[in-house]
């Protein structure tokens, strides 16, 4: 383990987990609206905003997924130190972190059963770029319509169509994050 | 304060919540399974919206709760200190002040914002359970889509009383999918679930359950087309502020016979008559007040 893989966590974690977890919950239950997370400092390539959502969320009995360049010794020993939570393959993982292309193929990832929809695979998809402008977005959480550049609208409008079953995405880029529940109806711009 | 972690839970707990009420929010009108603790109060104090409310605490919140509409009964009052020393945030009575608002059974009279969570106290979660007890099969009737049932509780209420009998927790349908139990709240209530601009998000302690509406989903109270749902309240106007158009608590006053009516929304009614408004008994009163 690398001396850098003890530093970079919360300093207060009861106040900034709380803050950063109802940051997360404006972003999952309003599709669209971008948020900002800070108050964790990650090694590379792993965003700020993804490392505060997984202070936030992971522990011990979350088997996480680092895909791709996501799968660095580095990265490893940081959610170790900080998190605890186990990694696993994709289709053991109920969170996986990585950029859009790394998580391909997507029916790997849990959607959840009839009977237990909540037992679904959460995204977190590190982005280049993330503005309220492109894919249209409509369903519970917007009034009206809202807008989220998104990777790609296919596995999103595919994944929405099997609601109640389907993972949730969380989108990062740098500080900011977006959420996309399975619920939201995803259009092409 | 520092005799606790902030909140009272500690961060695992939360954590496991805060994912619960993620997927929650994912799957609306859906009921996720979550570990509930004991909480240092009985199961039907409120425990599971306690735990809900916890989790989604910030310092910076402005906490208000409710009991069946009012701030200063014993469930109220003694939530809202729990609160205020284990995480040492602001509270308010006022509905437009409260960034964090929990309730047992009612929702505020005042259009809820932006910004906001109403957190329900939530006895029996599951909208079936009189009508099917096995949790095996009703977990397998929401899988199908089977509501069949529920229908046929509604309609057995037309056949015996002639109309919908069914005054509170009366079952409402999320997004076209589930068919959810909105807490015992009055019908009267069931529309403002619709559409509204809050995040509300339901905890039943003892049940073990956490579901969600998200802001501005559409939510359907169950009904036929011959029987449409009707938001029933007393027929009367509030004796204190005499608003027509609340919710209204029926209290006994004498043994001869002798009543008033008075709005279960106490900061609604406290609001109106620092205003001006008066009842047919609230002159004198708020005259004096």
């Amino acid at each position: 383990m690398t001396p850098h893989a003890l530093t970079g966590g919360f300093a207060d974690t009861p106040l900034q987990a709380a803050r950063g977890f109802r940051a997360i919950l404006t972003a999952l239950s309003r599709p669209g609206t971008i948020v900002a997370l800070t108050g964790a400092t990650p090694p590379a390539p792993l965003s700020p905003a993804a490392g505060v959502a997984a202070l936030v969320l992971l522990d011990a009995t979350t088997p996480l997924h680092l895909a791709g360049a996501h799968d660095s010794p580095a990265l490893r020993d940081w959610i170790a130190f900080h998190t605890g939570a186990p990694l696993v393959g994709a289709e053991a993982a109920m969170f996986a972190i990585g950029t859009w292309d790394a998580l391909h193929p997507l029916d790997r990832f849990a959607i959840g059963t009839p009977d237990y929809p909540d037992r679904a695979a959460t995204l977190i998809v590190e982005t280049d770029r993330l503005e309220p402008s492109g894919a249209r977005l409509t369903g519970p959480g917007i009034k009206g319509a809202a807008h989220l550049s998104l990777p790609e609208t296919a596995p999103f409008r595919t994944n929405h169509a099997r609601f109640p079953l389907g993972f949730d995405t969380f989108l990062t880029c740098g500080d900011r994050l977006a959420g996309l529940p399975r619920s939201t109806c995803v259009e092409a711009a | 304060m520092k005799d606790y972690n902030f909140a009272y839970l500690d961060e695992a707990t939360k954590r496991m919540i805060r994912r619960a009420i993620l997927k929650a929010v994912a799957v609306p009108g859906y009921q996720v399974p979550f570990a509930s603790r004991e909480m240092p109060m009985p199961y039907g104090w409120g425990t599971g919206g306690v735990q809900v409310t916890a989790a989604c605490l910030t310092p910076e919140d402005r906490l208000k709760v409710i009991d069946q509409g009012a701030d200063d009964t014993t469930n109220a009052v003694s939530i809202r200190k729990f609160f205020q020393r284990t995480a040492g945030i602001d509270v308010t009575e006022r509905t437009h002040e409260a960034t964090i608002i929990q309730t047992r059974h009612r929702i505020p009279e005042a259009p809820l914002t932006e910004g906001q969570i109403l957190v329900y106290q939530v006895p029996i979660p599951e909208p079936l359970r009189f009508l099917e007890p096995r949790e095996t099969e009703t977990r397998r009737m929401h899988a199908l889509e089977e509501y069949g049932l529920m229908h046929v509780k509604l309609y057995e209420d037309i056949a015996r009383n002639g109309e919908i009998a069914t005054a509170y927790a009366y079952p409402v349908k999320v997004q076209g999918r589930y068919v959810m139990d909105p807490s015992p709240i009055p019908k009267f209530d069931n529309p403002k679930l619709s559409d509204c601009a809050a995040l509300q998000l339901f905890g039943a302690g003892r049940e073990q359950r956490i579901y969600a509406l998200p802001p501005h989903t559409q939510v359907v109270s169950l009904d036929f087309d011959d029987h449409p749902f009707v938001a029933a309240k007393a027929p009367h106007a509030c004796d204190l502020c005499g608003d027509a158009a609340s919710y209204l608590d029926e209290v006994i006053t004498d043994d001869a016979g002798g009543r008033m009516f008075v709005c279960s929304d106490t900061d609604h009614c406290a609001t109106r008559r620092a205003s001006g408004h008066a009842g047919r008994l609230g002159g004198s009163e708020g005259a004096a007040a």
